[in-house]
């Protein structure tokens, strides 16, 4: 069978089982956007390519299957960067594909060249130049295999123009060999010595700690995690990543660690004498101060990508591997620790001294956002996905409402993009469409993809957007108040400019205002009667409001500051 | 206020703890820059490089890196270069269980009466005269580094007009265990 290089890569792509690809046309992926008329892949057309990126990646992480994007060459690819960057930091399964100029133009400085690969080798897990058509079905074939085993991770797919216009004769890799990657073996066996040791270090251990960040919900280890935590009765902390990994309301969950975590959580790991790592990455925004951080802790470092290994802190004993194996494995050699009652008690103590806390809310306004977010929470559906931007909301969001299954809290972690929200909740609503999807979302964030809440219209996707409005750069204004001497420097935005309301009618959604805490509960009930059209609430939100716990950049977390504590000192 | 003294380069030939890593991988577009991009954004510094199409296989090249292990630990330069997905395979190589040869030419500017003192340099360090005309002499050594430096120093009284040298390549010592990763 006879195919053009665009036919054949639609129809590599529909081999995969893709159903929805976000994307914009333009004049070097034109001839892919032909065949795409014809085919069963619905295709969400975006305002701008980096929605295209965050929706796709919105998908992956609400699915597990990978999301998939496709912009033209130029600045439709470089558009799209940002999401590959995002979701190369959070290991995030994207396939990206760009149009690029004939092969026999590259490098002449053609209209609308860029060198997309150039540019993206650092922020891929990798990426192909395809320079025949024959070529293209081992590379859609190939990325999707890399974008989705090992370490999951972006891939992008540059297709000259000339390669989509030329024939090609159909055919498709069926077997891993013809994926033509001799380099790359993601499948891994467990160290039978490393998984032995870990046993006896969590056999010996007195005050351990499961420190479980996003390659627990990678590797889908969610039931294996519950299943491990409820026998050994060790305790549980998640990382932002890992929201939902295991149940906030499980007893054994401690909360979230790092920077903004509870108190808990954040204590638990500086004194525990094991920490137990899963899929976890040390990250700054975890560790704190790295010299200062778990000072008396064995470590047992769980991860698929061996580069993580010693890599901020040493490992005792490091096992590749998926996380649900390593489970699996644990548990088949009945690794437990000693009775932790001792253990539990201090936890316990910490947990009852140090809540999660913040202001009582007044009646008149402005609303405090903590409140705004459990509000939301109290009146949606379970398994309902909440989705952030990056900044003060995300951290309230991240805290406040109370995650209970995998793949419920979408935000952007490693790469902290703000303006991520709104494309990501698009993505997950159109890859989980029974579920009622919320944007928590600060109103800098909004103002950078805003553009998209037309395409959720035009599309059919009733997201509902809370734009915690509290007029600044939220996060930014928390450290020039705390750091610099409340010497604020272009955090200001102003709460009417833009006019939410009026923006998000504009675009075809309907848009609310809630001012004080009557009007945010009957705000929050109308969002939720409405199912076909896309919201958008402008909840105004105090903005001396402060994220707490709080850790400071650069400090140990043993210096960590709870809204108590840092009210006392003022 | 002093200004910052600009970039002058690394002057001093041997950091502490050099390794070699022969690492063999698919002869593609890029892959090498794959591999500088990411010796640079994550701020490994490489000492020597060499490319060459590998023996086994026209679709393979072998690239010999000497990388500075005392900056970086050797297990993070490592893990960080398989992850590349044309890497097929890293062979590290301890000095002590590597052999290795690098190849230095220099041209020298020397009058045709004032060449005996350069004359002795070449026969002492092994090498070879490849070159010649009325002012100068172009030389080659293949050798050892250490052997690359020693004629290097040797030179360095006479007046060099170019002097270049490959970065070494390099094969495990017949008879020792080798690792690979």
């Amino acid at each position: 069978m006879q195919l053009t290089g665009a036919e054949a890569l639609i129809k590599s792509l529909e081999q995969q089982g893709v159903e929805t690809v976000f994307g914009l046309p333009g004049g070097a992926i034109l001839p892919v956007y032909d065949p795409l008329l014809d085919s069963s892949i619905r295709h969400i057309l975006v305002r701008h390519e980096q929605g295209a990126g965050h929706m796709a990646e919105g998908y992956a992480l609400a699915t597990g299957r990978p999301g998939v994007a496709i912009v033209t060459s130029g600045p439709g690819a470089t558009n799209i960067v940002t999401p590959i960057g995002n979701a190369h930091m959070d290991s995030t399964p994207i396939v990206v594909i760009t149009g690029q100029v004939a092969t026999g133009a590259i490098g002449t400085d053609a209209f609308q060249e860029c060198d997309i690969t150039g540019i993206t080798m650092g922020i891929t897990k990798h990426n192909f130049l395809v320079q025949s058509a024959q070529e293209l079905p081992r590379a859609v074939a190939a990325a999707f295999h890399l974008a989705t085993t090992g370490r999951p991770g972006p891939v992008l797919i540059d297709v000259p123009k000339d390669v989509s216009q030329s024939k090609m004769d159909w055919w498709y890799p069926t077997t891993i060999e013809e994926f033509d990657l001799p380099g790359y073996r993601p499948e891994v066996t467990l160290d039978a010595d490393a998984v032995h040791r870990a046993v006896q270090l969590i056999n010996q251990c007195e005050r351990p700690v499961l420190y479980v960040g996003g390659g627990t919900l990678k590797s889908r280890a969610s039931a294996e995690l519950l299943a491990f935590a409820e026998r050994t009765g060790i305790p549980v902390v998640t990382t932002l990543m890992a929201r939902g990994a295991f149940p906030d309301s499980h007893e054994l969950h401690l909360g979230m660690p790092g920077m903004h975590g509870m108190y808990s959580a954040v204590t638990a790991i500086q004194r525990c004498d094991l920490l137990i790592s899963l899929g976890a990455r040390f990250d700054d925004r975890v560790t704190g101060k790295v010299s200062a951080f778990a000072p008396g802790a064995k470590i047992i470092h769980v991860d698929i990508d061996p580069a993580e290994f010693n890599k901020v802190r040493f490992a005792d004993v490091a096992i590749q591997g998926n996380v649900a194996a390593v489970l699996r494995a644990w548990d088949a050699f009945s690794a437990q620790p000693a009775p932790l009652n001792s253990w539990w008690k201090q936890l316990r103590a910490w947990q009852e001294e140090f809540p999660l806390a913040y202001d009582e809310p007044d009646l008149v306004g402005p609303l405090r956002p903590q409140l705004v977010i459990e509000s939301i929470a109290r009146k949606a559906e379970p398994g309902t996905i909440v989705t952030a931007g990056v900044g003060q909301h995300q951290m309230w969001a991240a805290q406040h409402w109370k995650y209970e299954e995998p793949g419920t809290f979408i935000n952007s972690g490693g790469a902290g993009t703000m303006g991520f929200g709104v494309p990501a909740a698009i993505g997950a609503k159109v890859g989980r469409p029974e579920k009622t999807v919320w944007c928590i979302d600060g109103d800098g964030c909004f103002q950078m993809t805003a553009q998209e809440m037309v395409t959720a219209r035009s599309q059919g996707i009733p997201i509902k957007v809370a734009i915690l409005n509290n007029a600044n750069l939220g996060m930014v204004r928390q450290w020039q108040e705390m750091f610099y001497d409340e010497r604020y420097s272009q955090v200001y935005l102003s709460a009417d400019l833009p006019d939410y309301v009026k923006w998000a009618e504009a675009m075809g959604c309907v848009g609310l205002r809630a001012t004080n805490v009557k009007e945010m509960d009957d705000v929050i009930d109308e969002a939720n009667r409405i199912n076909d059209v896309p919201v958008v609430i402008d909840f105004r939100t105090d903005p001396r409001e402060k994220v707490f716990p709080m850790v400071a950049a650069g400090a140990s977390n043993d210096d960590i500051m709870t809204y108590q504590s840092y009210r006392d000192s003022q | 206020m002093t200004p910052p003294e600009p970039y002058l380069g690394v002057t001093d030939r041997t950091p502490v703890r050099l390794h070699i890593l022969s690492v063999l991988v698919e002869n593609k577009p890029g892959v090498l820059a794959r591999i500088a991009g990411l010796f640079a954004r994550r701020g490994f510094n490489i000492y020597s490089l060499a490319v060459a199409p590998a023996e086994v296989d026209a679709r393979f090249s072998r690239v010999t890196i000497v990388v500075d292990a005392e900056s970086t630990p050797l297990e993070q330069i490592v893990g960080q270069l398989d992850k590349l997905v044309n890497v097929v395979a890293i062979t590290d190589l301890a000095p002590k269980n590597a052999v290795e040869r690098e190849l230095l030419l220099a041209t020298i500017k020397t009058d045709v009466d004032d060449r005996t003192s350069l004359l002795d340099i070449i026969a002492d360090a092994g090498a070879a005269i490849i070159d010649v005309d009325a002012v100068s002499v172009t030389l080659m050594l293949a050798g050892t580094p250490a052997g690359c430096d020693e004629l290097e120093h040797a030179l360095s009284d006479f007046s060099i007009v170019e002097l270049h040298r490959t970065g070494r390549v390099a094969l495990p010592r017949l008879g020792k265990a080798n690792s690979a990763p």
